[in-house]
């Protein structure tokens, strides 16, 4: 996974709420290969027409956002179904922050692990946020991962939390497997205790 | 120190504490189905190996279709290639599979619980968000994206941050006609869409306590559409009775081994939950959702509500653009809802008991508009038609389909078409839900059944044929 540190970039508002992952990304593209890329499935029916045409009103079809690394969403993004899908389209678009009211756990979960930082702030402070990007298309914002803060472009800064572990698998593009598996021995202590202590679990595949 | 259901099972599973918040947690059991082929991909690319195939169960859901379970005449060659990737994964590394033609096939969230793989006191994770199902049976279920299945498969653990606990006190008589699925629609109304976020749900109460599994498993179900990580139900006697014989729990010694920690397990009469939510369940009316957001449902006998009416100028917004989407106007009443056709199906509401009550609606009578019902498993659907009851439903006009998710998540060729309006027994009805431009109404079976007969949304109460 690629390290986050430091994100500049261009923040496109998405003035939608309750935005969920099947809106993110349909579920009739869940099955193509992951090498294949998922940002031209991204926001699909949101994005394009039936016949694959872009709608302009759409805000990543409209010029000053195309190049967008920033999503700055409303009440609840991401919520219901746990496809990881939702969250590559976003990074293979070129997301890789996206900040709203609240999320969805399991894809606030997911975000992580594709490199993609979600960022819970309030909601006066997230409609402010759309609203300034909305006068200034284009304008960009400031993502301090290390000192967990936004800034604006018009010098405001806010801080935002996160928890220390997924800070760290991001800082440092760390995939989680790689930590686990140094945890072996205790992973396998453990492992003995459970199947003596649920033995009733065990060895009964009929 | 009292705990709650939740944190014993937790802590039962819990190998260590990190000093930045997460813990990382064994994996009791593991259900994997035909979306789960990026994982192995992913596994593959490594290099790795599945930890404990004695601890994973597979079988396809998602992308079966509803009219054949031969998978040689599947047309859609995506899904089918993943639904044979399933099978060549479970073989290569010795995982439990039940096909696509075996009798044990069906929606991982209903085969769990009937085959007992689903036990209570154990971690049960699933790459669905609806594995909060789970949760009824005791168990402590909880959806994962495919990064967590590969985390799972690999390492039989997952790092997990620990949840608030909300407790859910039901009381009262459910009238008759307000089922299970009319519950979890009001409690999802009164917390909000995803106002039990960060927390897993312990749904306690007289009214819960006297709910059958069938019953429980559909609270349990929806728990994710509150926001919820999961949901959960002390194990009890008919706990106990439902999974005494199953395939996959214990039995002898091991069984008298499992009841006696399972009877360990429910919350300690003093245990804190950092929310508590009362829901008198008498007052409860069948409901209906109107738009896109899990909390978007009224009781039948209301009336579309009126953005005029809402203040916040942001939220009516939203309320135009989903009755837009929907095609609905302000003020219509419920049961003047024309419906396109109907579905009765879903890890929500397609188990034995379910399809037995909307039966019993259709028996004798011929639906108005196309009905589809698809069991939640196949031992569901050969229950059903051990009884008859796929009789009843074909004499009524319905198609009787085979087993899987369907027209829940439309994956598998069963679409809502576009601008078409559903009356459905699933769980979400979000934009593009059934297929793209669907207009979904969530209802219970029932309600559903009464909607076949009639070609619009009807209060089954008052249903006369």
């Amino acid at each position: 996974m690629e390290p986050f540190v430091i994100l500049e970039g261009i923040a496109a508002p998405l003035e939608l709420a309750n935005v969920d992952t099947g809106q993110i990304m349909p579920a009739r593209f869940l099955r193509r290969p992951r090498n294949a890329g998922y940002q031209d499935f991204l926001f699909r029916d949101l994005r394009f027409s039936e016949d694959g045409k872009e709608l302009p009103d759409f805000v990543l079809n409209q010029a000053a956002y195309h190049k967008a690394r920033i999503l700055v969403a409303g009440r609840t993004f991401g919520a219901g179904s746990s496809r990881e899908q939702a969250a590559w389209g976003l990074t293979d678009f070129g997301i890789r922050c996206v900040i709203a009211v609240d999320f969805g756990d399991i894809f606030y979960a997911n975000a992580f692990k594709s490199g993609l930082l979600p960022i819970r702030v309030d909601v006066d402070t997230c409609a402010k946020l759309r609203s300034q990007l909305n006068t200034q298309p284009g304008t960009s914002l400031r993502i301090d991962l290390p000192a967990q803060t936004i800034s604006a472009a018009d010098g405001t800064t806010l801080a935002f939390e996160i928890d220390p572990f997924r800070k760290r698998c991001l800082l440092e593009g760390l995939d989680e497997i790689g930590i686990t598996l140094q945890y072996e021995e205790v992973i396998s202590a453990f492992e003995q205790g459970y199947r003596h202590d649920m033995r009733w679990l065990f060895g009964i595949h009929p | 120190m009292s705990k709650t259901l939740y944190e014993k099972i937790w802590n039962a599973h819990a190998i260590f504490e990190g000093a930045d918040g997460q813990t990382l947690l064994h994996v009791g059991r593991h259900i994997i189905h035909d979306g789960s082929s990026h994982a192995f991909e992913f596994l593959q690319n490594r290099g790795l190996r599945v930890r404990r195939p004695n601890q994973v169960f597979a079988t396809p859901d998602h992308g079966v279709p509803s009219n054949s379970h031969n998978l040689q005449s599947m047309r859609d060659l995506e899904q089918r290639g993943v639904v044979e990737l399933l099978e060549q994964n479970t073989r290569k590394f010795g995982i439990a599979h039940f096909a696509i033609d075996d009798p044990r096939q069906g929606i991982v969230h209903v085969v769990g619980p009937e085959l007992g793989i689903t036990l209570p006191g154990i971690l049960m994770v699933c790459g669905d968000s609806h594995t909060s199902t789970h949760g009824a049976l005791g168990a402590l279920g909880f959806g994962l994206g495919s990064s967590d299945v590969l985390h799972v498969l690999a390492t039989q653990t997952t790092w997990q941050q620990r949840s608030k606990t909300m407790r859910i006190t039901v009381e009262g008589k459910l009238s008759p006609a307000v089922t299970a699925k009319d519950l979890i629609m009001s409690i999802i109304c009164q917390i909000g869409s995803n106002g039990a976020s960060g927390h897993v749900i312990e749904y306690a109460g007289s009214t819960i306590r006297s709910m059958s599994i069938e019953e429980r498993l559909t609270v349990c179900n929806m728990s994710i559409d509150a926001g919820a990580r999961a949901g959960m139900i002390a194990p009890d006697d008919i706990t106990y009775q439902y999974l005494h014989g199953r395939p996959f729990a214990p039995t002898g010694v091991k069984w008298q081994e499992a009841l006696e920690y399972w009877r360990s397990l429910p919350s300690d009469a003093d245990a804190v939950f950092d929310r508590e939510v009362r829901i008198d369940a008498s007052t409860l009316a069948p409901m209906v959702s109107w738009g896109t957001s899990p909390d978007d449902s009224l009781p039948i006998g209301a009336r579309i509500p009126d953005p005029a009416n809402e203040s916040n100028p942001r939220r009516r917004a939203a309320m135009l653009r989903t009755l837009d989407y929907m095609g609905l106007v302000p003020g219509t009443e419920l049961t003047d809802i024309e419906v396109d056709q109907v579905f009765i199906g879903s890890c929500t509401n397609a188990r034995i008991e379910d399809l037995r009550a909307a039966a019993s609606i259709v028996q004798g009578a011929r639906v108005v508009v196309p009905s589809l019902v698809v069991p939640g498993s196949t031992q569901v659907k050969l229950a059903a038609e051990a009884q008859g009851l796929d009789r009843i439903f074909r004499d009524a006009g319905f198609i009787w389909g085979e087993s899987g998710c369907s027209m829940c998540v439309a994956m598998n060729g069963d679409t809502v078409g576009p601008g078409k309006r559903c009356a459905s027994t699933s769980n979400r009805s979000a934009m593009d839900r059934q297929g793209k431009g669907s207009r979904t109404h969530i209802l219970s079976p029932i309600m559903a059944a009464a909607a076949a007969l009639t070609g619009r949304i009807t209060d089954v109460r008052e249903f006369r044929r």
